[in-house]
């Protein structure tokens, strides 16, 4: 079954977490100075199998084989020693270490029969990968003081610093600017040529049908086919990923869009974002689009009162507020979705009804003595307005599904009757139909009048769902696009620093 | 000003004991003896080597709570086999200290590696067995001088080259810790597993295996003060050492070991224990009273910790270019 010039192979895998099953009997092939792409939509399974590959995962079943061996990865060490490296979707560093400490880790050189570490070859070897990618730092810099496209650098030096057979490279172009994706091409067409694998993990078919040589697709935790790249088109590979037509529909409402609600003006942040002005307006859904690490996220925790550092001009129907705390904000008619549901959002441990009524237990309560009553109705109320999958309001919102704690989420702050929302991601990480669920309940809440902000780096959400589109660059907002103006293209140009504003 | 201070905590440290030495000199003209200081270092050793453990396992984002008890322990069990056997040569009963102490803290990091257990909660309950077992051990007796061989006791005192011995193994240790967290792998080990536990394992770091390790070594150096203690004051009872393990954490925090994990240098901590010494034996020389040292010790912890945590007030992402340029020069020393 196995091809022989396969360097790894998997199959049969699978990985099951709780109530999901991420990787659902999965093959996969990775050959010598080719790089295959790994397509699939969020909660396909990619990010589960890349820690599969590299020892962060058991699989639960399945083998995989190693030029042909089979193999156990049973640790990260076990993977670097094979000859397995990746530069994982978030950037796991050190921010407290130098440059060279954060590309060295966990594989020093050493010297001499102490195996002393061999600090001044390090920072040597440092400084030629860094150059080598055209990534200037000083070796000797604190990680924590680099910004994040530089952090990202440092991750692709220190998957480069393997001698690896092995290159996992996993959405490496979420927080690159245009420059710097260019140059990740040159790195990646130079490891193809030296003869290395590569497992190439992204959402954009551009960058897919320009460096792949091979496809896979999973959808949903499953394998759906694979092939090489010159005999498919973008068409063929998007009805896999979704097994339905290409124009994924969103349940866009046309709603009478009303005054300014929110009217942010002159604001600014020391180092995350800068002159950021802009409104939102009743009946509005308002999109910021970006790479990871553009600042949005910065700019909707300073608008909520979590961000000191932050001046500016914020004003809710027309009065001036301000906001310095979250409570502050809900005062106000501000509230919050984080991207983080888990560490953010929800109070995992704590039932459903619970985490509806805790931001406004007060306003409940008002004697001080806790109503479980009025929780209740409250919880009921909202629960099945969003339709929350449970057999009880009592359950711990830990045993829900990704979806049904983001209803529950969202329908925690929708209780405070708020004037403005913001959603931050608010579809990552979830499954296809809990995604369409979110998209429908978001057109009900501007067809009651609300404003919403939707942080997202999902173009097709974006697109299918923004009345109007932010898009930030470093820290800058560098366009603005109405329904109509934004094109996939324009949008992507904007946001990678492509386009002059 | 501040700021500067703050960015090194080792010069800032070593000043404040030099300017507190001087202080206490200036009225006190013997305290700047050379027997004098020799003597306030000697008192510090014990400290110092405690506290080298200590910073291993707070490094790693746990602590230690059962140090002090476990030098109890081994002192108790070194001096009564002293007692027993006179013949035991010494280096044989220190071998027996360190591999006894070794063992104790392993008991702490078997819990908080393989039974995943809470460092603070298992070393807690260690402390009190250990403690216990002095007493089981003892019966309550005490070991007293008469009891111990004149080379079990004088051992510490030797002097070489104007330094009791005491004060030359604490040197040692200390210089072998300097140079392990700079150039070894297992000495980076602590501070990558402590910093970002997560980073940390995706580098294939065994961050338990660490934390296990940093409680091996706590225990090992326990041990070893154990030997030391019981031979210095030439006593041992059940309440050896009772409550030293605050001293200990207090020692680490002032020399700049954060309590998050990750942070801190072995010069710092070194610092913190002499810091600590200084102020316990200066302050009763200019006739200060022991209540004001207890409060002058808090006040300095918290001071220290509020200077930790502005250092290690989490950074933004720095987006602006701005902003990258600004800060760019930014260096770390360690590496």
């Amino acid at each position: 079954m196995i091809t022989n010039s396969a360097v790894l192979s998997l199959r049969d895998v699978s990985k099951v977490f709780p109530g999901v099953k991420a990787l659902d009997n999965v093959k996969l092939d990775l050959y010598p100075g080719e790089v295959t792409a790994l397509v699939g939509e969020n909660g396909a399974g990619k990010s589960t199998l890349v820690k599969t590959l590299t020892g962060i995962y058991q699989p639960d079943g399945g083998e995989l084989y190693w030029k042909g061996e089979p193999v156990d990865i049973s640790d990260p060490e076990v993977a670097l020693q094979l000859g397995i490296t990746a530069i994982h979707q978030e950037t796991v560093l050190f921010g407290e270490l130098s440059v060279t400490e954060n590309i060295f880790a966990g594989n020093y050189l050493t010297r001499g029969p102490l195996r002393r570490l061999d600090w001044p070859a390090m920072h040597q070897r440092s400084r030629e990968i860094l150059a080598d990618i055209d990534a200037p730092l000083d070796p000797k810099a604190q990680l924590k003081g680099l910004s994040i496209g530089q952090k990202h650098m440092v991750a692709i030096a220190r998957a480069l610093s393997v001698d690896a057979q092995v290159v996992i490279l996993d959405e490496p172009t979420a927080a690159l600017s245009h420059h710097e994706i260019e140059e990740l091409y040159g790195i990646v067409e130079r490891l193809k040529k030296s003869g290395k694998a590569i497992l190439f993990i992204s959402h954009k078919f551009d960058e897919i049908f320009t460096i792949a040589d091979r496809y896979v697709v999973y959808r949903d935790g499953n394998f759906v086919g694979e092939g090489l790249i010159s005999n498919v088109n973008e068409a063929e590979l998007v009805e896999m990923m979704v097994a339905r037509s290409v124009s994924e529909t969103f349940p866009k409402q046309t709603v009478s869009i009303g005054e300014p609600v929110m009217t942010v003006s002159n604001l600014n942040h020391p180092t995350e974002f800068a002159d950021i002005n802009f409104e939102v307006r009743a009946g509005e859904i308002l999109g910021f689009y970006g790479l990871v690490g553009s600042g949005r996220t910065e700019i909707m925790q300073a608008l909520y009162g979590l961000s000191k550092a932050a001046t500016g001009d914020v004003r809710i129907d027309g009065k001036t507020t301000q906001i310095r705390s979250p409570a502050d904000a809900i005062a106000d008619g501000l509230v919050y979705v984080p991207e983080e549901r888990q560490q953010q959002g929800a109070i995992l441990d704590l039932p459903i009804f619970q985490n509806i009524s805790l931001p406004q237990l007060s306003k409940l309560n008002p004697k001080g003595v806790l109503n479980e009553q009025r929780e209740y109705e409250l919880a009921r109320a909202y629960g099945e307005r969003l339709k929350v999958k449970t057999s009880s309001w009592d359950q711990k919102v830990a045993n829900l599904s990704g979806g049904n704690q983001q209803k529950v989420v969202i329908g925690k702050w929708l209780a405070t009757q708020p004037k403005v929302i913001i959603l931050d991601e608010p579809t990552k990480g979830i499954d296809i139909g809990s995604k369409a669920a979110v998209h429908r309940f978001m057109s009900e809440l501007v067809e009651d009048g609300l404003a919403v902000i939707m942080v997202s780096s999902e173009l097709p959400e974006v697109l299918g769902m923004a009345d109007r589109i932010m898009v930030m660059h470093e820290g800058l907002m560098v366009r603005e696009f109405s329904r109509e103006d934004a094109t996939a293209e324009a949008v992507v140009a904007a946001a990678t620093g492509g386009l002059a504003a | 000003m501040m700021s500067a201070i703050l960015k090194n905590r080792e010069r800032f440290l070593a000043l404040v004991i030099v300017v507190l030495v001087l202080a206490v000199g200036f009225i006190t003209p013997d305290f700047l003896s050379f027997t004098s200081l020799v003597g306030t270092f000697n008192d510090t050793s014990i400290l110092m080597i405690l506290a080298m453990g200590q910073m291993l396992v707070i490094l790693t984002r746990c602590i230690d709570l059962s140090v002090a008890a476990n030098v109890a322990l081994t002192g108790m069990a070194v001096g009564m086999i002293n007692a027993a056997f006179p013949g035991v040569p010494i280096p044989l009963l220190m071998l027996f200290a360190l591999v006894m102490g070794a063992v104790l803290g392993a008991i702490n990091g078997f819990f908080v590696w393989i039974v995943g257990v809470p460092a603070i909660v298992v070393t807690l309950g260690t402390m009190s067995i250990y403690r216990g077992s002095v007493f089981l051990l003892s019966d309550g007796a005490w070991v007293n001088a008469h009891q111990m061989s004149e080379s079990f006791i004088d051992l510490p005192r030797q002097v070489v080259l104007g330094l009791p011995m005491m004060s030359w193994i604490a040197i040692a240790i200390v210089a072998l810790l300097f140079f392990a967290s700079r150039h070894w792998r297992s000495g980076r080990d602590f501070f990558t597993a402590g910093g970002d536990p997560t980073a940390a394992f995706y580098t294939g770091v065994n961050v338990g295996k660490v934390q296990f390790k940093a409680f091996v070594v706590s225990g090992t150096l326990a041990g070893l003060c154990g030997y030391l203690w019981v031979s210095r004051f030439a006593v041992a009872y059940v309440d050896v050492a009772n409550g030293f393990e605050l001293q200990v954490v207090a020692a680490c925090v002032i020399g700049g070991i954060s309590i998050m994990g990750g942070i801190g240098t072995v010069i710092g901590c070194a610092l913190g224990a002499l810091f600590l010494g200084v102020i316990n034996n200066a302050l009763p020389v200019i006739g200060v009273s022991p209540f004001w040292q207890m409060a002058i010790s808090g006040a300095v912890i918290i001071i220290a910790v509020i200077a930790n945590s502005s250092a290690e007030r989490r950074e933004g992402r720095i987006i602006l270019r701005s902003a990258v340029t600004a800060r760019g020069a930014q260096k770390v020393e360690a590496a």
